[in-house]
């Protein structure tokens, strides 16, 4: 390939898989110079992307997604709490992120993650604040009963763009989220009406009987970058995450309004023309996801 | 743009009264207590201490950042606090120099009244200096917050962060440079170094432009703090001197 460097002489006598191994830097930048990547993709380009709904039979809304090889499994259950006093008509969302030791060579067990509590409180953060969810929906009875929505994802492969992948997954499990039918029986009290009951005999009127969906407004959607020289790669994997280190990501709703703008430090400077085109890249793939999860949408209507 | 009133009578771009002392604990190899009015930190930091953690480059030097609130437990607010900052830390120290070492830097929060994370990354910076470790440029960390009008103030006391407020933007830009080479010279990209961004954390719903916007009362505000940081670092350094160690 020509190029005038140290390395240059080196990988014409070494075996490809030796040089990646011993020189991984460089292995990525002779790439970067052709711009293309190890595993053909361009620079710009995130990996290919699927989702599944309801892939948790036994919980209220669920879904699967997978960017490349990183698999993220949200569920959310449904209960029935008092709310607080400072507010009386808004329900409630709970988040936890799970990095069980299956995930990656880098989890032990019985050692927690330092990276979990920290996807886990940037997702509840992003869905919290971007709106999504209007949480007065989820009361029932003002003052005397809400929902809790407990959010539930489970890393099962954890190949780089963790937040992404875990994001998209809540979004889409809050999309297919059915909420339980529940009425008030005889002591005021908010009993959960099973499904079978639902035939014929329903001596109690129910409560929520027409809020069985949530209106999600404006989802976010969001997009890691690296930022190596002055190169950007879209949707790093877990290998050039390890080897270049400066992390950008960027949350932007459907109507293309900043939720986040994420960078935790990291060798490489972002100025305001990374930026641009850190968010410009985001806004396509924003694009992307959303036709993906309303295929999957439309996908289950049809069942 | 002076339209909006601050319960503190200050201007949106003005900052509160910063105070920083180094060389305040004995036994901590270097320390630093920084306070933007009410809101103070105090920083020590331990090392560099031989050997690294599990699943750390041992080729590198490893900064550790150990959080301590004011009260309680730490919760998931500060694990993700002492993540950005010892990436924070990371990126302007030169791990190179002291490979397979550890350095603690330890955060106690004194009181907050508001913008407490960028309070904390200017105290853990001046103490990194005040220990010695080898950095590449200073961080000066700044807090901007965007009111619902579209406004910006900077530094938001704890009574406005509560306020409806429609987003946060914790900003950390390198440091200004005083340089005795022409000023073309330290362009990157058309930009001067110092408006590079090392870290950048958002909070709440706003346009790209408003962010845009942050981003340049950032720049502007951390020159002033630079200075403030340059000039307090020069003031003690004759006592420097003087420290067992």
């Amino acid at each position: 390939m020509g190029l005038p460097n140290v390395s240059g002489d080196l990988s014409a006598e070494m075996e490809v898989d030796a040089f990646r191994r011993l020189f991984p830097l460089r292995f990525y930048e002779r790439h970067l110079s052709e711009s293309i990547r190890p595993d053909a993709r361009p620079l710009g380009r995130a990996r290919d992307t699927t989702l599944a709904l309801g892939a948790v039979a036994s919980a209220d809304g669920s879904a699967l997604a997978k960017i490349g090889s990183t698999t993220m499994l949200a569920a959310i259950k449904m209960e029935v709490m008092s709310p607080s006093t400072d507010s009386p008509d808004e329900g409630c969302i709970a988040i936890d992120f799970h990095m069980p030791p299956i995930c990656s060579p880098i989890v032990r067990p019985g050692r927690p993650v330092e990276a979990a509590p920290v996807v886990s409180k940037q997702l509840s953060d992003t869905i919290l604040s971007s709106g999504m969810i209007n949480l007065k929906e989820l009361s029932l009875v003002s003052g005397k009963a809400a929902w809790m929505a407990y959010l539930d994802i489970y890393c099962l492969d954890a190949d780089g763009a963790l937040f992404d992948a875990a994001l998209l997954s809540a979004v889409a499990a809050f999309s297919h989220l059915q909420i339980p039918i529940v009425s008030l029986n005889d002591d005021g009290k908010i009993v959960v009406v099973s499904e079978e009951g639902e035939g014929g005999k329903l001596d109690k009127e129910p409560v929520n009987k027409e809020k069985r969906k949530l209106t999600l407004r404006s989802l976010p959607f969001s997009l890691t970058c690296i930022l190596h020289k002055n190169y950007i790669l879209a949707d790093p994997t877990a290998e050039e995450e390890s080897i270049m280190e400066t992390l950008v990501t960027v949350v932007l709703d459907s109507s293309s309004r900043l939720v986040s703008f994420y960078k935790p430090g990291g060798p490489v400077l972002a100025y305001t023309s990374a930026v641009q085109d850190c968010v410009a890249l985001t806004r396509q793939r924003v694009k992307e996801l959303k036709k993906i999860l309303d295929e999957a949408v439309s996908g289950m209507e049809i069942d | 743009m002076m339209e909006i009133d601050r319960a503190d009578g200050r201007t949106p771009n003005q900052l509160r009264p910063l105070a920083c002392s180094r060389n305040i604990l004995h036994r901590a190899h270097g320390s630093a207590s920084w306070s933007q009015g009410d809101t103070k930190v105090l920083a020590a930091v331990y090392g560099p201490k031989a050997g690294t953690k599990k699943n750390e480059n041992p080729e590198k030097a490893c900064i550790e950042v150990i959080w301590k609130p004011k009260t309680g437990q730490i919760g998931k607010l500060e694990k993700e606090y002492e993540m950005i900052l010892k990436r924070t830390l990371q990126s302007i120290c030169i791990l190179t120099i002291n490979p397979n070492t550890t350095t603690s830097v330890i955060v106690q929060v004194v009181h907050d009244d508001g913008a407490l994370l960028t309070c904390a990354i200017n105290a853990a910076c001046a103490a990194l200096v005040d220990a010695g470790i080898p950095i590449k440029h200073l961080a000066v960390a700044i807090c901007c917050c965007l009111a619902e009008d579209g406004y910006v103030i900077l530094d938001p006391t704890k009574l406005e962060e509560q306020q409806k407020m429609k987003g946060f933007a914790f900003l950390v830009f390198p440091n200004s440079i005083h340089s005795v080479l022409p000023e073309g010279s330290l362009l990157v990209e058309g930009e001067p170094v110092e408006h590079g961004i090392i870290t950048s954390v958002t909070h709440g719903l706003m346009s790209v432009e408003e962010y845009l916007k942050c981003l340049e009362r950032g720049h502007a505000a951390s020159a002033k703090l630079s200075d403030f940081l340059r000039r307090s670092l020069k003031l003690q350094l004759p006592s420097d001197s003087s420290k067992a160690k």
